[in-house]
């Protein structure tokens, strides 16, 4: 038995309270009425899991998920919502009455067998490790085994980015 | 089970994951203006990027292959989002809505 006054056992308590952060943010993100309220719960939920990445021993991992969704994904999102400004208010169901509750039914079913499954399987550890997972060995093989997935993101990022403005820009000149 | 050492357990990241998911997956239904559903869509994406994320440290002999993994989900993440949302004010211009609703001209 862990005593909650160690090393240990604070890093646990934080631990929980990134589990918390992450699914707070979740449901503040897919329930909350306006648009800037949910992208906040979207940042939330991104940061609770940057915090679960830096204790799956991958701390460069976390700090590209905070730099990139935080910083870029969300901040766009909310341009996008400034932009394209929604009367949310006038939520009106013209829609069946039974979306809801068998949208609820259909995730809750879905969570359930998920994590029934992840803790039933007997999960068998690696016999052996050939590198440590540091940023080091993340840069080699980034630049060795991978570098043929690297320029071809490279280059998908960059079609995106001009797709994005000619898309944008259509329409502008009338 | 000591409820802090939760964190050196691989069940309980694909719990986490699952129910990102299952959260995502309900906003995606449930939700009824494009940006909504991106952001439900994000989520489904971060819960994926988990699974792997936890797979790759406890399970994988190489463990740069979960991280490499992740990097380009969120490349990809970043990509799809800007393509998204400048379809999204596309569509805002010509139909001054968001709404998924709005958006019907085939009636199916």
């Amino acid at each position: 038995m862990m005593s909650l006054f160690t090393l240990e056992g604070l890093s646990g308590l934080l631990f929980l309270g990134f589990i918390g952060l992450t699914l707070s943010g979740a449901l503040i993100a897919t329930s909350a009425r306006s648009l800037i309220r949910s992208v906040a719960g979207l940042a939330l939920c991104f940061l609770g899991v940057a915090g679960l990445y830096y204790y799956l021993n991958s701390p460069f991992v976390a700090l590209m998920q905070i730099l990139i969704y935080v910083g870029a994904v969300c901040v766009t999102i909310i341009f996008a919502v400034m932009l394209a400004e929604s009367s949310e208010l006038k939520q009106i169901t013209r829609r069946n009455r039974l979306v809801g509750p068998l949208s609820f039914l259909a995730s809750g079913l879905l969570i359930w067998a998920l994590a029934g499954l992840a803790l039933k399987t007997e999960w068998s550890p690696a016999s052996c490790l050939v590198n440590r997972g540091t940023v080091e060995d993340l840069g080699q093989s980034l630049l060795t085994t991978y570098s043929m997935s690297f320029e071809l993101i490279s280059v998908v990022l960059l079609v995106a980015v001009v797709g994005s403005l000619v898309l944008a820009r259509a329409g502008r000149d009338k | 089970m000591n409820i802090l050492e939760l964190s050196a357990n691989l069940q309980t990241y694909l719990v986490i994951g699952a129910m990102l998911f299952g959260i995502g997956f309900y906003g995606l239904v449930q939700r009824q203006t494009f940006i909504g559903m991106l952001i439900s869509a994000e989520l489904i994406l971060s819960g994926a990027s988990l699974n792997f994320m936890a797979f790759n440290r406890f399970l994988a002999p190489d463990p740069t292959v979960g991280q490499i993994f992740t990097l380009f989900i969120m490349a990809i993440a970043a990509a799809e989002a800007a393509i998204a949302l400048s379809i999204i004010i596309a569509v805002y211009r010509n139909y001054k809505s968001i709404d998924t609703e709005d958006v019907m001209d085939l009636q199916g």
